[in-house]
């Protein structure tokens, strides 16, 4: 058994040497490179000192899952597979999570409610499992196109869920989110979320870090539960296990153990205050008017609060950056001041506007849009006139627009 | 800060995990004394003063420290039992400690044997059986150490302690992080300084399954 710390400055098969992360991430010298999410997806899974990653390519929405396996080619991944559909993919990261690898995978959309069922088998058996779900349409008819709908159901799940604005957020948290899910008090998978397509299929500037650096290996000896035990409950799961016996005490062992996975998403605010700088980033939240989002949208709502300067409208900005564990506090906070709290979404069902208003104070404020689905851009203009519309302003309509 | 307060029980029919009350694992160098972050020192004294107080101070040693699968397991063991034997040097007549070693976590019906060990996914059996009012975790895993210690708390009246390796644990009345040989040997020391010092509670003891 390996000390972490014992390993740092030492170098892998590779010759990338393993780096104290917050020097990695903070203080080496960053290099602005012109790469698609996909593209800057591969270069943070190079440098993550990932031991298996399975793939279920579902390219055309992400190219992620192809591009890895050239990292496995060149040698910087343990193991590489193809699972035979999305959900065998991620029942072998639970496989291979229990068996002590640090474990990336891919899914988006349809895929991610196909393996559904593993992601509370997941969160309950304590595995850190990094997953980039690069969200895309889940209805019919399909979508490869962004629409956000699938984060919804992935924040019930246990899971740690962060949704990146930019490829930027990207590359910097898969690598600080291993960072998160490994602590032993959390020790949860995580679900990456961005807005596939706009983030995944666009070219942008990332800067990244120094591609012979890279994360301090995986250490499954702090996991809180057994590695692989087959005797023991997590993954003695299903062979007489204390959730088939019908007395008050099986069931309240059951009731300790998911109360257990959520006080561990509860514990991750610490860790992921301390990587991320805060669960939300604020701008001018002094203001009457303020946009909360996550995601893509965060970028919109940003173009958009220039467009109503110009008009001399100030506008405040909360991005929201992780879903789970929900930054209740803080953006009851951020929105102390706000007369009228706009949420723009790309979701048809309005999903955080939901999270907002069950969280803050007077939730009349919260103006739940505008919202697009299925794949339709947001351009700025409609959250203008969303916001103006409200306020009794007049506006340009923008109706015909899309068509 | 939380309101919360991580007390001896029977708390509730289901309590709260006390990280879900707004209750913080202390950082290195701290421990937690009710859920309110506190100094090693302060929590050396206190844990050695439960101890000391309790009709039957008890040891819960997990598979971890159990089983030699590594020198420095051994090495915490050997000074798990020499914390144990410091107890019995240490108590007044009345107080019986005991060394109850939870061996691992398989779900065992029907029944486990509450006399030789300790289950995490049904620990009041073992609590009730020997009227322990004041035990210390160590060497289990914090999955199950949470599981176990938020039942007890659930259920029985038993102060608890947790001796965690790795963060600690808001689920017991008092925890240490980081866990060593040099931290459980320290405690021995509390112990034997604050023999004969802390009234043990010998006659307000409750009895039968009330703990």
């Amino acid at each position: 058994m390996a000390d972490i710390h014992s390993v740092i400055g030492t170098k892998n098969k590779k010759g990338q040497t393993y780096t104290d992360t917050w020097k990695m991430m903070n203080e080496a010298p960053r290099t602005p490179s012109f790469y698609t999410g996909s593209e800057v997806i591969k270069e943070a899974v190079r440098r993550a000192s990932c031991d298996v990653m399975i793939a279920y390519p579902i390219t055309p929405q992400s190219e992620a899952a192809a591009l890895i396996g050239e990292l496995f080619a060149e040698g910087y991944i343990g193991d590489y597979f193809r699972g035979e559909s999305e959900f065998a993919v991620m029942s072998q990261c639970a496989g291979a999570a229990f068996g002590g690898a640090r474990v990336f995978t891919t899914t988006a959309g349809p895929g991610t409610m196909r393996a559904m069922e593993n992601f509370p088998m997941w969160a309950g058996a304590r595995l850190p499992i990094q997953m980039i779900v690069t969200c895309r349409g889940i209805n019919s008819p399909l979508s490869i196109q962004p629409d956000t709908l699938e984060i919804a159901y992935l924040l019930n799940t246990g899971m740690l869920v962060w949704h990146a604005e930019t490829a930027q957020d990207f590359f910097d948290w898969i690598l600080k989110g291993y960072m998160v899910s490994e602590e032993p008090d959390v020790h949860l998978p995580l679900a990456l979320c961005c807005d596939g397509f706009f983030v995944t299929h666009t070219k942008d500037v990332v800067n990244l870090t120094p591609a012979d650096m890279c994360l301090p290996p995986y250490d499954p000896y702090r996991s809180p539960v057994p590695c692989m035990d087959m005797e023991c409950p997590p993954v003695r799961m299903m062979r007489d296990p204390f959730v088939m016996k019908s007395n008050y005490i099986s069931y309240a062992t059951h009731a300790s153990w998911q109360q257990e996975v959520w006080a561990a998403v509860e514990r991750s605010r610490k860790h992921s205050i301390h990587w991320l700088n805060g669960l939300i980033d604020t701008e001018n939240t002094d203001a009457d008017i303020v946009i909360v989002a996550s995601g893509t949208a965060v970028s919109q709502g940003r173009e958009a609060i220039r467009l109503l300067e110009d008009e001399g409208i100030r506008c405040g900005l909360v991005k929201v950056k992780t879903l789970r564990p929900w930054p209740e506090e803080e953006i009851r906070e951020a929105t102390k001041n706000a007369k009228h709290i706009f949420v723009p979404e790309f979701n048809v069902t309005g999903w955080l506007a939901k999270e907002i208003r069950a969280s803050i104070p007077n939730p009349q404020r919260v103006h739940a849009g505008p919202h697009v689905c299925g794949g339709m851009t947001m351009p700025p203009e409609v959250i203008v006139q969303e916001i103006k519309t409200t306020l009794g302003m007049k506006t340009i309509s923008m109706a015909g627009r899309g068509s | 800060m939380s309101q919360y307060r991580v007390l001896p029980g029977p708390e509730h029919f289901l309590p709260p995990a006390a990280a879900s009350m707004g209750i913080q694992l202390p950082n290195p160098g701290e421990a937690h004394i009710n859920g309110v972050i506190a100094s090693e020192d302060k929590a050396y004294e206190e844990a050695a003063k439960q101890f000391l107080m309790a009709r039957v101070p008890t040891i819960f040693p997990g598979p971890l420290v159990l089983w030699a699968w590594n020198e420095k397991a051994a090495k915490k063991a050997t000074a798990v039992r020499h914390l144990y034997n410091t107890l019995k040097e240490c108590v007044q007549p009345g107080q019986t400690p005991m060394l109850i070693p939870m061996p691992d976590y398989r779900p065992k019906y029907p029944k486990i044997n509450p006399e030789v060990e300790i289950n995490p996914n049904h620990p009041n059996l073992t609590i009730w059986h020997n009227k322990i009012d004041c035990c210390m975790f160590i060497g289990v895993h914090c999955h199950q150490a949470n599981l176990s210690l938020k039942i007890i708390r659930g259920g029985t009246s038993c102060y608890t302690i947790a001796m965690c390796a790795q963060a600690g644990h808001e689920d017991a009345m008092l925890s240490f992080r980081d866990a060593s040989v040099e931290k459980i040997m320290k405690l021995a020391e509390w112990v034997k300084k604050l023999k004969g010092t802390v009234q043990p509670r010998l006659t307000s003891a409750k009895s039968g399954a009330s703990n």
